[in-house]
């Protein structure tokens, strides 16, 4: 059945009006209405708007409240939402949306494009991350009627980073509610107000958010749950025993500990996969301090890639769940993705001769130099793999000192103080290189801002390819500039991405039309039903 | 001041002398809640990273400009000194500023999680005492008989296990296996019910979470309630009662307890601060929304209000269950009174 209705999806062309009437017809001949759906979150989000917020912790709960202009289909290309149609002119300058009609707010005023307009320039354009950068060359959105939205732009925006990027990076709220107000304080932060299948209910701190069943739903019928609950469950072991009771029917994100995930494996009640997660794809990463004279040369850095053994990690501390990555740019990223095999293959002979090469050969207790590692301990498995890389060196000579700060005191650490060696976390990769992963790699980046290149790394070179990859709007070309981005990153390895990794979520098998897009979990889950 | 209530039916005569005795305890206790608030602010200003950095880590990211707005959003870009000074002179208006984490002010945030954790404290306080008293005395009464190695192994059993895994077991065996008990949770969600049925749904949830903060406490009470027990019994005006002829369970009652008791008191006075501390572990395991877990979320987080506003609550707390500690005793040993202080 998931079959038939994914064919059905993938045959309405984008750029139509989707008529959702078929899809509805064909699934209510299988689904049923009602249920309530019970989903677990490690950690409380600050404000409930995606707009001003991106991050999946918040689009696990908005994305069934609020709605975006676009989502991704099962295919992986941007789908309509709130937009029906999009066209770029010729120069890549002007960018114009059709939007849904007929779409009410849940506090029945109707959608329109002033509050796409107010979205994009104040919300997006001045307080969304990753949406300031992605808006910055944003000069105007004009508004010829009603449901017409146009972007201008003062450089080329290539429709398909603009696409892709909007899939997260634009959420719509409703203008009369944020007009006047500071946007940061404004009260429907936390009491979200949307166009989406689900209408926000409450929220009780350090319990649940609940959504129930909005009827003025434009999808006609839809949704089929009667409401979603989410509780929050900060301990891993304890939203592990919530799944096992039924508490909870869903865990998404890698938010329980890899041993319960390999636990529930076996459970024949859960299905455990990274389905429908493949539009957030992850690294762990091991980052330079190119201030260091020792890593400053490029045959300590590729030493270290050779001395770690990557596959062993994946194996034995990832539960296999994982593989090596080949460079800055994920596999699954199908659009960008270069081929090729990561040259610097596990060999610590080699990584020996280069450290020899570099001039610093082993003292006399057998230590070449001493480094400091911060890990940013976003992850279960960044302290393993910190420790990991500390056993490695050890076996060529180099001591390595771990650093243990809570989150927050490793990023101040890392990239307001620099006050680092090497550093180790994750990389979230988010569709297009342009969101959020050459700004690792790109000069300039005034000091502060973490997930940034606050590694005294500099390459005119690659500053260059990033630069007219951002701006280039013919596809082929986009991608060749990023096959060289990749090239040059791996020659010169400013920072080494070591694994590439997906999400994992545990969903019980009583769930139907679960994960079913790639960005699943974030996604308005309107046809899941029990 | 929290015992205000009760003091007149305690001491009919006394209300003047209790009344200054509380002023003088609140006198002292000023200065070290101020000290306690200062060496709080001084520590969290030395950890790495402010709660912007903790919120960046959350968001995944952010551009330096919407970085400054943020530090500035969150009255950050002030010197330390500037930030304390406004602290405390709010907290002289009784305001305890505003939560970074939650949006809205320290005061109702706390209000709102305070029930929660003062119901376990409570519950698990009176669960560990009157269970430790009880089987303290059977154990003191069959000294060296095996209902007194059973007590006395099994206590200890609870004493070395911690908290954390007491509890997961606990989950483990009457959540997963058995089905008896809640996993977790304060109350069923969106159940709609009220009054009684409430009480009961919240009770259901509370029995592990009470036990597993409880039974240490439990196992530190009969222990040393049987020693206490065991070293009055011997005491010169027991024998007097026995010669006396005063049935056994009277002298049980009336002559040993009432003395036993005394160092039970003390203990279960200052565990009610590191009930507060253990709260965290349960609170987390159990996903109770109480204040442990809301201190821990503001340290990880680095919201300064909140964790003061937490910690100035709690002292507050601790300063008021040992006052009422200080008038049990007086209640259970007459040569104790207040005035001796």
């Amino acid at each position: 059945m998931n079959l038939s209705r994914r064919a059905l999806l993938a045959s309405v062309s984008a750029a139509a009006a989707v008529s959702v009437l078929p899809k509805f017809v064909f699934a209510a001949e299988e689904l049923k209405k009602g249920g309530v759906l019970t989903v677990h979150l490690a950690s409380e989000q600050r404000i409930l708007n995606p707009s001003l917020r991106a991050s999946t912790g918040v689009y696990i709960i908005t994305g069934k409240i609020v709605e975006g202009l676009l989502d991704l289909g099962p295919d992986g290309k941007p789908v309509p939402v709130l937009a029906t149609g999009w066209t770029a002119s010729p120069d890549g300058k002007t960018v114009t949306f059709k939007l849904r009609e007929g779409v009410t707010w849940h506090d029945g005023k109707p959608f329109t494009s002033a509050d796409v307009q107010y979205n994009a320039l104040e919300l997006w354009k001045k307080h969304l991350n990753y949406g300031t950068q992605l808006q910055a060359n944003l000069e105007a959105v004009d508004t010829p009627d009603a449901h017409t939205a146009v972007f201008r732009y003062s450089r080329p925006m290539p429709l398909d980073l603009l696409l892709r990027a909007l899939v997260d990076l634009g959420y719509v709220v409703p203008r009369h509610l944020y007009e006047g107000t500071n946007p940061l304080e404004n009260p429907a932060n936390t009491a979200p107000v949307g166009t989406g299948p689900f209408r926000f209910v409450e929220y009780q701190r350090g319990q649940y958010i609940v959504a129930e069943r909005y009827d003025g739903y434009w999808r006609k019928g839809l949704p089929y749950l009667d409401r979603v609950v989410w509780r929050f469950i900060t301990d891993k072991s304890a939203a592990a025993a919530a799944l096992e009771t039924g508490q909870v029917q869903l865990s998404a994100y890698s938010q329980i500990a890899l041993a319960d995930i390999d636990r529930l494996k076996k459970d024949p009640r859960f299905e455990v996969s990274s389905r429908g997660n493949e539009g957030n794809t992850f690294n762990n990463t091991i980052e330079f301090n190119h201030r260091r004279k020792e890593l400053a040369d490029v045959r300590v850095r590729r030493a270290i890639a050779h001395a770690i053994d990557v596959d062993f990690f994946i194996e034995n501390f990832l539960y296999g769940n994982g593989k090596r990555a080949t460079g800055p740019i994920p596999s699954l990223s199908k659009a960008f993705y270069p081929e090729g095999a990561f040259p610097y293959a596990f060999d610590t002979k080699k990584a020996e001769a280069l450290l020899d090469e570099a001039g610093y050969r082993r003292g006399g207790d057998g230590t070449r130099f001493s480094l400091k590692l911060v890990p940013v301990q976003n992850g279960e498995d960044v302290p393993q793999f910190a420790t990991f890389i500390q056993q490695s060196l050890a076996e060529v000579g180099i001591k390595v000192e771990i650093v243990q700060l809570d989150v927050a005191g490793a990023l101040a650490t890392i990239y307001k103080d620099w006050n680092f060696d090497l550093a180790t976390g994750w990389h979230q990769y988010r569709g297009d290189p342009a969101v959020s992963t050459t700004v690792w790699f790109r000069s300039g980046s005034p000091k502060g801002a973490p997930w940034t290149n606050q590694h005294g790394w500099q390459s005119e070179k690659i500053d260059g390819l990033i630069d007219a990859a951002a701006t280039e709007i013919d596809p082929v070309k986009r991608k060749a500039l990023y096959a060289d981005f990749v090239a040059e990153v791996n020659r010169d390895l400013p920072i080494w991405f070591a694994t590439e990794r997906e999400f994992i979520s545990v969903t019980s098998k009583t769930l139907k039309n679960h994960h079913n897009t790639p960005r699943w979990p974030s996604s308005s889950w309107h046809d899941t039903s029990f | 001041m929290a015992a205000s209530g009760p003091v007149p039916a305690l001491f009919p005569d006394v209300t003047m002398a209790l009344l200054s005795f509380a002023l003088r305890r609140l006198a002292v206790s000023l200065p070290s809640l101020l000290l306690i608030l200062i060496g709080v602010f001084a520590l969290l200003q030395l950890a790495p990273g402010d709660t912007v950095d903790a919120l960046l880590a959350q968001m995944g990211g952010g551009d330096p400009v919407q970085i400054q707005q943020l530090r500035t959003f969150y009255g950050l870009d002030a010197p330390a000194a500037v930030q304390l000074g406004r602290y405390l002179w709010r907290l002289v208006q009784f305001d305890l500023g505003f939560s970074a984490i939650y949006g809205k002010p320290v005061a109702a945030v706390i209000a709102e999680r305070l029930s929660v954790t003062l119901l376990l404290m409570v519950a698990s306080l009176w669960f560990a005492a009157v269970g430790g008293v009880v089987l303290g005395i059977i154990a003191a009464r069959k000294v060296h008989r095996w209902q007194d190695a059973v007590i006395s192994t099994v206590g200890l059993l609870f004493y070395a296990t911690p908290a954390f895994w007491l509890g997961l077991m606990g989950v483990v065996v009457f959540a997963i296996k058995l089905g008896w008990l809640p996993a977790g949770g304060f109350e069923e969600i969106g159940s709609g019910k009220t009054g009684l049925l409430r009480a009961l749904d919240i009770t259901h949830h509370l029995v592990l979470p009470t036990l597993t903060l409880g039974l240490i406490f439990l196992s530190i009470y009969l222990r040393i309630m049987r020693a206490s027990m065991l070293e009055v019994s011997t005491l010169d005006f027991v024998r007097t009662a026995r010669a006396k002829g005063v049935p056994d369970g009277a002298i049980v009652t009336r002559h040993i307890l009432r003395n036993a008791l005394l160092p039970l008191v003390t203990l279960v006075g200052l565990h009610a601060g590191t009930m507060l501390g253990g709260a965290v572990v349960v609170e987390s395991v159990f996903t109770l929304p109480g204040l442990g877990r809301l201190a821990y979320e503001s340290v990880i987080q680095r919201d300064l209000n909140t964790l003061l506003g937490i910690v100035f609550i709690s002292a507050v707390l601790v300063i008021a269950v040992n006052f009422v500690v200080d008038l049990l005793y007086a209640r259970l040993d007459p040569r104790i009174r207040v005035k001796g202080h």
